[in-house]
């Protein structure tokens, strides 16, 4: 099992310097029907992404975050959808993006590998699952000859488990992402020789004008790519999407639109890239957990609890949100700073793929999230 | 840095996952020497400097074949000719195939293998002082009939020596083709030599080539302004001539592989020579080596060669005094390696706390991967990673070598690939959780900037990525 790797600048044709830097990978199931997992890593501010515009506390809560609400796509009449996200918000007119809110984990902690674990594993806890669901649920679709298209060094944790995956990743990554840049930054901050250095690189690549992010271009490049790697009748059926950038503690009203603006052009290019087969696709984006409700002193949000979860696709019995809003009032919210979960984004998982590959919702919801699922899986997400 | 990071970094080559905290860290060091395996695995499998000189002969008899052609093939085509022929030389399919060759299967996969066996080594010290040697007796692969050699060199007339005495390792560097070629020794003829009369009966002037006797003198022994002159240069040149490579040099094909060290008596310089004021009687291949033997052990070479093994431990202001300490010990040795490295580990001055130097792109390469675990080494992709760090593999382009000061290698530039790379290399590494990797890789002395750093990372790859570019690991 060799492990190879296709470069993404190779096939992309200079994909622009994003925090954006996705990383795709695959796994093959005996299906026709699609199913695309875009994980958003570092903690993606759901209040940001579908704003509760009809809160009556969100204005005050969210401060100068708030002001996007201006321009925002009005969903009804609690919701209004980040202006960065306009492919997003037609899907949803269509009635093929349907998002949940106030959604988590079961993991109630503020570590972002913890989370990511517990997002990726399907446990309750950080390392108690040895693998990860998305490879538990190849073992409920109809076997097929295909045994694995390939391996790589790096799977994620999603994808790990017994059933063998391929991998694509970037050979070659020229540019650093703008969020590892800023953290750079940050790590050489008291360190007088790297300072400088460090001061004088940026200064010559801000020259450069690497840093505008690539206008989603980067994004755009990930969706067709992965469309070209799923629409295949012998392609993958299965993928996961690494997105990074989203932990905004710092400029958060600038980096997000940047961000969601990537995440729209990734659905666009994904959507045009299946063709019909978009029908047969569902699209999840979620992250590990959510954003404090309050800003903090440097324009971004710290570490918080329930996000917002999406599922896209033309099967996707959209156009609504799902929500038991649990309201940003000072009271309302877990532990006095973040949005309380009020739904289970194992649930939601377990539901929508039992839909989407016609299994059984039980089934699904005990292989996927074997301790975790408390509930039930959720219904009536994607049509049979 | 604790004792036991200093020893993992700055006389290693980097902590690897497996690494724990040594209990004496001084003799964790002088331990490696009884352990040192000069062929491991990787290098073991890598081809030889004959045979490289084999492909390089055959290169060069394809080249002058191409060229010899050229002309009446471009006047067929001038003519009409149907089929439409190479337009230069440098087009011709089988001449290019055979470039490509050379550089693959000599100069990448020596560099693979070198990177290879920096990764899995044991013998960390020992593998930098390999590295240190080699460095120190540069050839630079941009010269092209060095290009194939230059991985040979190292593996040959270094590694076997580095535990060895420092003569013996600059009589196999003085002998190796690399060497030969890239200092134009090769092709150097005595004036009043045998060959050179035959010559000028034809009417052809053959000559003096001074460049490897120079560098001897300057680089490799002695040292700059150490008090020789330029009538030492020409008669160590003069002493020099007859040493030349079989198939490649001066001294024609002989009955010998391609590639072998070779002496020819009928380029070599009759007469005694004087050098340093100590005159040499004429002895064939034994009057250079006698110059060779007694530069080995010279006063001026023991305290050049402190001073660089002295910058390179305890950094770019080397101390007087430790100087002074390693050049006795190498001198009282007669230039017995393992005793002047004995003398270093033994030297205050190197366990100083305060990080000392700025780690080459090639040292950051090799702890990077060495902190990852990395054991596997893409083929082909060593030269190109060290290409882009900016610290070309054996490549120096002068035979000085690199630089070992931290203003060369600490710029800008360098630190943004640096981090550009550890991204990369990051996403390839399979999910760790980099703060546990941080706290072993650096017991004791993780800064708690970076400890916190890592711990904010938003994924795991991130967090490795920001490990390779810390502080800690930029540094030694």
């Amino acid at each position: 099992m060799a492990p190879f790797l296709v470069d993404r600048r190779g096939l992309l044709m200079g994909a622009g310097a994003l925090a954006f830097a996705p990383r795709i990978a695959f796994a093959a199931a005996a299906t026709d029907r699609r199913f695309v997992f875009v994980i958003q890593r570092g903690a993606a501010d759901g209040l940001q992404m579908l704003m509760p515009v009809g809160d009556p506390a969100f204005a005050a809560a969210r401060g100068a975050l708030a002001e996007d609400a201006a321009t925002a796509t009005k969903l009804d009449a609690m919701f209004a959808l980040h202006p960065a996200m306009p492919e997003v918000a037609r899907l949803y007119a269509g009635g093929q993006a349907l998002f949940a809110h106030a959604i988590a984990s079961p993991y109630r902690d503020r570590s972002h590998f913890d989370g990511q674990n517990v997002l990726e594993t399907g446990g309750t806890a950080a390392y108690q699952q040895r693998s990860g669901w998305m490879n538990r649920l190849l073992a409920l679709l109809p076997a097929q000859e295909a045994q694995a298209i390939a391996v790589s060094a790096t799977i994620p944790m999603a994808l790990r488990g017994d059933r063998e995956v391929a991998s694509y990743a970037p050979s070659s990554l020229p540019d650093a992402s703008d969020d590892l840049l800023r953290r750079v930054t940050a790590l050489y901050e008291g360190d007088r020789q790297l300072h400088a250095i460090w001061s004088e690189a940026m200064q010559t690549r801000m020259l450069a004008g690497d840093l505008s992010g690539g206008g989603g271009r980067a994004g755009a490049d990930t969706g067709a790519l992965a469309a070209k790697l799923l629409a295949p009748a012998d392609g993958a059926r299965i993928a996961m999407i690494e997105t990074g950038g989203w932990d905004t503690h710092t400029g958060q009203r600038q980096r997000s639109a940047a961000q969601l603006k990537g995440l729209d052009a990734l659905v666009a290019s994904l959507r045009s890239g299946l063709g019909p087969l978009w029908d047969r696709t569902v699209v999840l984006v979620a992250t590990e957990f959510g954003r404090t409700v309050a800003v903090n002193g440097t324009g971004g949000t710290d570490h918080g609890q329930a996000s917002a979860a999406l599922l896209l696709g033309g099967g996707v019995k959209g156009g609504r949100i799902i929500a038991d809003w649990p309201g940003l009032a000072p009271a309302a919210l877990y532990e006095g700073r973040d949005l309380k979960p009020t739904a289970a984004l194992d649930a939601f998982i377990a539901g929508a793929l039992a839909e989407q590959f016609a299994l059984d919702p039980a089934r699904v919801g005990a292989t996927l999230f074997p301790k975790a699922l408390s509930g039930r899986a959720m219904s009536g997400l994607v049509r049979a | 840095m604790t004792p036991q990071t200093i020893a993992l970094h700055r006389f290693g080559m980097g902590a690897t996952p497996e690494d724990r905290p040594p209990d004496d860290p001084h003799a964790w060091v002088t331990a490696q020497f009884a352990r040192f395996d000069a062929r491991p695995a990787p290098i073991a499998a890598t081809r030889t400097a004959l045979q490289a000189a084999a492909d390089l002969v055959a290169f060069q008899k394809q080249r002058r074949e191409v060229r010899a052609a050229a002309p009446a093939v471009a006047a067929a085509a001038a003519n009409g000719a149907a089929m439409v022929p190479p337009t230069k030389p440098g087009d011709d399919p089988e001449l290019k195939a055979q470039r490509r060759a050379l550089r693959q299967d000599h100069y990448a996969a020596t560099a693979d293998a070198r990177l290879a066996a920096a990764l899995a080594s044991d013998t960390p010290f020992v593998e930098r002082m390999v590295f240190f040697w080699s460095n120190h007796f540069a050839v630079s692969a941009d010269k092209q009939a060095v290009t194939p050699l230059a991985g040979a060199f190292e593996f040959e007339a270094i590694r076997p020596h580095v535990l060895g005495r420092f003569g013996d390792m600059l009589s196999a560097v003085a002998r190796h083709p690399a060497m030969l070629l890239y200092l134009d020794q090769a092709v150097s003829v005595g004036p009043e030599s045998l060959r050179a009369q035959r010559a000028a009966m034809q009417g052809r002037r053959r000559g003096l080539n001074e460049n490897l006797a120079r560098e001897i003198l300057e680089l490799h022994t002695l040292g700059v302004g150490s008090g020789y002159t330029q009538g030492d240069v020409t008669e160590f040149a003069r002493a020099l001539t007859g040493w030349t490579v079989a198939g490649l040099g001066g001294g024609g094909n002989a009955d010998l592989p391609p590639g072998t060290f070779l002496f020819v008596p009928g380029l070599h310089e009759p007469g005694a020579r004087t050098l340093l004021g100590r005159r040499y009687a004429e002895d064939g291949l034994a009057q250079g080596q006698a110059i060779l033997n007694d530069l080995a052990v010279h006063r001026a070479t023991a305290r050049h060669v402190a001073t660089k093994l002295v910058r390179h431990l305890a950094g770019d202001q080397p101390p007087a005094a430790m100087v002074d300490r390693v050049a006795a010990a190498f001198l009282s040795s007669g230039g017995d390696l393992p005793t002047v490295y004995c003398a270093l580990v033994a030297s205050p001055e190197a366990w100083v706390p305060g990080p000392v130097k700025f780690l080459t792109p090639w040292e950051w390469t090799v702890a990077a991967g060495r902190a990852t675990g990395q054991r596997r080494v893409p083929p082909g992709s060593t030269l190109g990673l060290l290409d882009q760090l900016g610290q070309p593999m054996w490549r120096p382009g002068q035979p000085n070598g690199f630089d070992d000061l931290a203003a060369t290698w600490a710029g800008p530039d360098a630190v943004m690939r640096r981090v550009e790379a550890a991204q990369r290399i990051a996403a390839r590494t399979p999910p760790v959780d980099a703060r546990a990797l941080a706290a072993q890789l650096y017991p004791g002395a993780l800064s708690a900037a970076t400890a916190q750093a890592i711990a904010r990372a938003d994924s795991p790859a991130q967090a490795l990525a920001l490990l390779l570019v810390a502080p800690e690991t930029l540094r030694r």
